[in-house]
């Protein structure tokens, strides 16, 4: 698989790593959409199962993470991308994998990263009205008091 | 009297029905919107997050050991298995060797909880399409496995027995007769249920050809467990990837063909007749006056900088957990991927255009639990 990986994105600008046992592809907001259409679409691929996606705070920068998980193939992929901390901005996957959108909701409730482009980015675990970002690092943790 | 002065038809009007979050047929505090055009269900809007607890910003200020029992109230009826997911996770990455007896004290304890989860399901779901009896039966056998479980943990739900490493101390002395005699009775009680409701003619109109979903969809819904394998998908991680030592046990995988309501449930009957058939190979291959913990491990386990995605079939789907740690005793990020959480998101395809009636069947089918939906 990693051979495929490389010759479909050896020449993009995707840098190609691993995690443990997972391949890993690390790629630019800019160009998220565009590597995840041919992971999906492409017939030596076909990551067509998306089986996580988390928002990862790193204090300095907000890293989205996706795991996918080929059914056919039996392949599994992990592909990041990083965003500034001030105006987390990343475009919505909902288009590609339609399970995506209560993780980017989610996304959104708790790290308050922009995902463009998804339908209806409504708060979900949060109750509207809600004020910051609990997800984040900088959120008040033992000190929180709602009441 | 009211002279009628317009010939103007009535518009048709869909009316809004609001269900939950306390409803009894929600399974917890769950709430949907629902807009009906007289009996059908034209657009349905789920609302969850009632039970937010903010679990895995919790685990960043808990130590490793403290974590297992945070998971423990995710899904809260098949505790154990969330806890599998947790320490894997964490032995995986600081890549400990957990010994023999305690893996198979795992499997045999997991299976357990699968059994007793699809019971409760079996149960709950019976109460949905409006057949009183089965909850009676099904909570009679699973309070079999409650006490065994309590017998072996101290807990009856909320075990936190694994530990990075293994167990927190062996079985009990009678251990394996003990098991032995739940899974005979079980065998027999699960024929009973079987009988009682699966081919009952108002159960099947109820369940048969509703809530149908493709497996196309439910694959691009991210949906999982019994639900996508009612699709005939045959993706269970037991088998596609075997973690701990579920390589070493022979049983199917049961899938279906039609993807509906009915399936989904018989898939879960059919599922607790396996379980029991890996435990009575576990139990025979499971080594004796052994120890159940890894040694030479640190109380507070310090996992390395790095990061990990492990994930494991629970009863409701692919429950998995991604760990970052930045070398400390308290995880850096803990995201869970939970299974009901996902498959939820397939109510509103599966909602659409269907009796009100079976709004709840359907729902039931699913086999949500919220505390790992809100997390």
């Amino acid at each position: 698989m990693l051979r495929e990986i490389s010759e479909i994105f050896g020449s993009k600008d995707v840098q190609i790593g691993s995690i443990l046992d997972e391949v890993l592809i690390s790629v630019a907001p800019a160009k998220l959409l565009e590597t995840c259409e041919i992971l999906k679409g492409n017939p030596g691929l076909q990551f067509d199962f998306l089986r996580c996606l988390s928002v990862v705070d790193y204090e300095d920068s907000f890293q989205v993470v996706y795991h996918l998980w080929s059914m056919g193939h039996r392949y599994k992929l992990v592909v990041k991308t990083n965003t500034e901390y001030e105006q987390p901005k990343v475009p919505s996957i909902v288009s590609i994998w339609p399970s995506a959108d209560w993780f980017e909701r989610e996304g959104r409730d708790l790290f308050g990263v922009d995902f463009e482009g998804h339908p209806g980015l409504k708060p979900l675990l949060l109750w509207e009205g809600f004020e910051g970002f609990p997800g984040r690092k900088s959120f008040p943790f033992h000190e929180y008091e709602e009441w | 009297m009211v002279e009628a002065t317009s010939s103007q038809p009535l518009e048709p009007m869909n009316i809004m029905i609001n269900m939950g979050p306390q409803h009894p047929a929600t399974h917890g505090v769950f709430r949907m919107v629902l807009w009906v055009d007289g009996e059908r269900v034209v657009d349905v809007e789920p609302h969850i997050g009632y039970l937010h607890r903010g679990s895995e910003k919790l685990c960043e200020g808990e130590v490793y050991p403290q974590i297992v029992t945070l998971f423990d109230r995710l899904d809260y009826i098949s505790n154990l298995n969330n806890e599998l997911v947790f320490t894997m996770a964490v032995e995986k990455l600081m890549d400990v060797q957990v010994p023999e007896r305690a893996e198979y004290i795992r499997v045999i304890l997991c299976e357990l909880n699968r059994i007793s989860s699809h019971l409760l399901f079996y149960g709950t779901f019976g109460l949905d399409a409006g057949a009183m009896t089965p909850a009676l039966y099904s909570f009679r056998e699973r309070e079999r496995i409650q006490r065994l479980f309590e017998s072996v943990t101290g807990a009856r739900m909320m075990h936190n027995y694994f530990r990075v490493g293994g167990l927190k101390q062996d079985v009990p002395e009678d251990f394996n007769e003990r098991v032995l005699q739940v899974i005979q009775e079980l065998e027999k009680a699960i024929n009973e249920c079987d009988q009682l409701l699966s081919k009952n003619e108002v159960f099947l109109a109820r369940t048969r050809n509703i809530g149908v979903i493709s497996s196309e969809d439910a694959i691009a819904l991210g949906v999982s467990g019994p639900s996508l394998r009612a699709t005939g998908i045959p993706y269970d991680l037991r088998v596609i990837e075997p973690y701990s030592v579920y390589d070493r046990f022979e049983f199917d995988i049961p899938v279906g063909k039609l993807g509906d309501s009915w399936e989904r449930y018989a898939l879960r009957v059919e599922e607790m007749r396996q379980s029991v058939s890996i435990i009575k190979q576990a139990l025979q291959q499971l080594p004796e006056n052994s120890p159940v913990m890894a040694s030479g491990l640190r109380r507070l386990p310090r996992p390395p900088k790095g990061e990990v995605y492990v994930r494991a079939e629970n009863p409701r789907g692919e429950f998995g957990v991604y760990l970052v740690s930045a070398g400390e005793t308290k995880p850096y990020r803990v995201k869970v991927r939970a299974p009901s959480f996902v498959n939820l998101q397939a109510l509103k395809l599966l909602l659409r255009n269907v009796y009100v009636a079976d709004a709840v069947v359907i729902l039931g089918s699913l086999d949500i639990v919220l505390g790992e939906v809100d997390r």
